[in-house]
């Protein structure tokens, strides 16, 4: 048991893929408890589909992935959050709007460069062989980067989340913390719709908050279960993947399904 | 001393004049209920006075107190209602302006998170979740945050809203000890003409612009009270 565990680090793709994706989980995850919180779940699957569309433009144009998606889902993600606020057109509307587009877009620009290929298949449903050295080091960075303004900004995240009218109030930057959750939610989309797929990024979002709110009911609690839960998800869905080539956002998600099922379960009990 | 004084104050919310010349101020120890009917510009004229919207003419003059420093109990909203947070994270965050630009809550904020759940009389409930907690206990847990960014000054958005009789009862008695005995001065958003009248000292009377300012002893006396009190009163 233990010696088939092993083997699967020797494998670099996997050794990579688990260190960058259980990274991105714990940031998928944090960050999923504010965005479900204040009903922007759909943010996270507007985003991976513009990130679809961002892809396939660089493929076609045939430079870096990163480099294009990250500024391009970044826009989108002020963008969204914009049309939001202004409420003109309703948030939800407005984001399934955008993701939809978006990956129309994506599809007409790889149709027309070539059809689709193996990349093209990753990007949509996910692929644990995605990850290059540089991108590893890359996505660590980014990763660190939206853990530490995340801790950093703890505290006004909660208060904005729960109330935005009181923390305006009392003189806090209510816009400017919105757009820090847009923004550390776009490159966490970015680095992880790669490995889990832009059709599945989502997942990694909104499942941690949602199991760990069956059970928690203080903020902080919630918070730590959501990203214990998220990174435990990623790690045994990852391996199913490997043992059963299946594809890695698949995996995951139907791992994190029976663990909010079984959450769920569990709070019945108690209740 | 007059600790919040508007001059002249015209304000639009989305293209219309909701708030037209209004002139009143607020003495230190006041307990002073904005009231008036649907659309007379009552909630536009507490967003001018917290600062959320600006006015489009005239201003809001602080003394003594800085506009951020208002303690302030908005109206609950949908996402709170099912919000994991503890009692006590809820009553911390209203510390926020004392934090300043630190990442973390220091020990003074946090004693006097505490002491504002023990002014409420609510210490016990300090590691229960919000969400489980009755809307008059929720109320009390909002009044404790909006004590944590002052004891100065109250500004309250329709405090009794969805509460049932005895909670409301309980909790103008809450503002009205917090008045009395701490020296809060308070600021009410109201449709319940009674609880105004039987608790405030002054009321003002919003349509647009202000039909009376003025203690409640002379506001009795007016047409405009008869006619609020008789029909259009929604508490």
């Amino acid at each position: 048991m233990v010696d088939t565990l092993l083997s699967v680090f020797s494998y670099t793709f996997m050794s990579r893929a688990l260190v960058v994706g259980l990274m991105v989980s714990l940031c998928a995850a944090l960050l999923g408890v504010c965005l479900v919180l204040k009903r922007y779940s759909m943010i996270g699957d507007g985003l991976s589909h513009v990130g679809f569309g961002a892809l396939s433009v660089a493929m076609a144009c045939n430079v870096a992935p990163l480099v294009v998606s990250i500024p391009v889902v970044v826009l989108a993600a002020f963008f969204l959050l914009r049309l939001s606020e202004t409420g003109k057109i309703k948030g939800d509307a407005a984001i399934a709007m955008v993701s939809s587009s978006a990956l129309a877009f994506g599809v007409i620009v790889t149709a027309l460069s070539g059809g689709m290929n193996a990349d093209v298949q990753g990007y949509m449903f996910g692929s644990i062989l995605a990850m290059s050295r540089s991108d590893v080091v890359l996505s660590l960075a980014l990763s660190f980067v939206v853990l530490l303004l995340f801790i950093l900004f703890y505290h006004d995240i909660f208060a904005v989340t729960f109330d935005e009218a009181f923390a305006r109030a009392t003189g806090m930057q209510v816009r400017f913390c919105n757009m820090l959750i847009a923004f550390l939610t776009a490159i966490t989309v970015v680095v992880g719709m790669r490995m889990m797929g832009a059709l599945l990024m989502s997942s990694l979002i909104i499942f941690p908050a949602l199991t760990a709110m069956r059970l928690f009911t203080s903020f902080k609690a919630v918070v730590l279960c959501a990203a214990v839960s998220s990174m435990l998800c990623f790690f045994i869905g990852m391996l199913l993947s490997f043992f059963l080539s299946i594809p890695a956002g698949a995996s995951v998600v139907a791992v994190s399904l029976i663990v909010f099922l079984l959450f769920s379960l569990l709070a019945k009990i108690k209740a | 001393m007059s600790i919040v004084r508007c001059e002249d104050l015209c304000m639009h919310y989305d293209n219309i004049n909701a708030v037209c010349r209004v002139n009143f101020s607020v003495e230190d120890g006041d307990y002073l209920c904005i009231v008036g009917e649907n659309g007379s510009g009552k909630s536009t004229l507490m967003k001018g006075i917290l600062g959320l919207l600006p006015p489009s003419h005239g201003q809001v003059q602080f003394t003594g107190i800085k506009q951020n420093e208002i303690g302030y109990l908005p109206q609950q909203t949908q996402v709170q209602k099912d919000f994991p947070a503890s009692v006590y994270e809820v009553t911390i965050s209203g510390c926020r302006s004392r934090r300043g630009l630190r990442p973390f809550y220091s020990k003074k904020e946090h004693q006097r998170a505490d002491e504002m759940l023990a002014l409420l009389g609510i210490s016990d409930l300090k590691h229960r979740s919000y969400r489980a907690l009755s809307g008059g206990q929720q109320q009390r847990v909002l009044l404790a945050r909006a004590l944590c960014a002052t004891k100065k000054l109250l500004l309250l958005d329709e405090p009794a809203a969805g509460l049932d009789p005895s909670a409301t009862k309980e909790l103008y008695q809450i503002i009205h000890d917090l008045n009395q005995k701490h020296g809060v001065t308070i600021i009410m958003v109201s449709h319940d003409i009674n609880g105004a009248m039987a608790y405030s000292t002054k009321i003002l009377h919003m349509a647009t612009h202000v039909l009376f300012f003025g203690t409640k002893e002379d506001y009795a006396k007016t047409e405009d009270y008869a006619r609020l009190a008789g029909g259009v009163c929604h508490g």
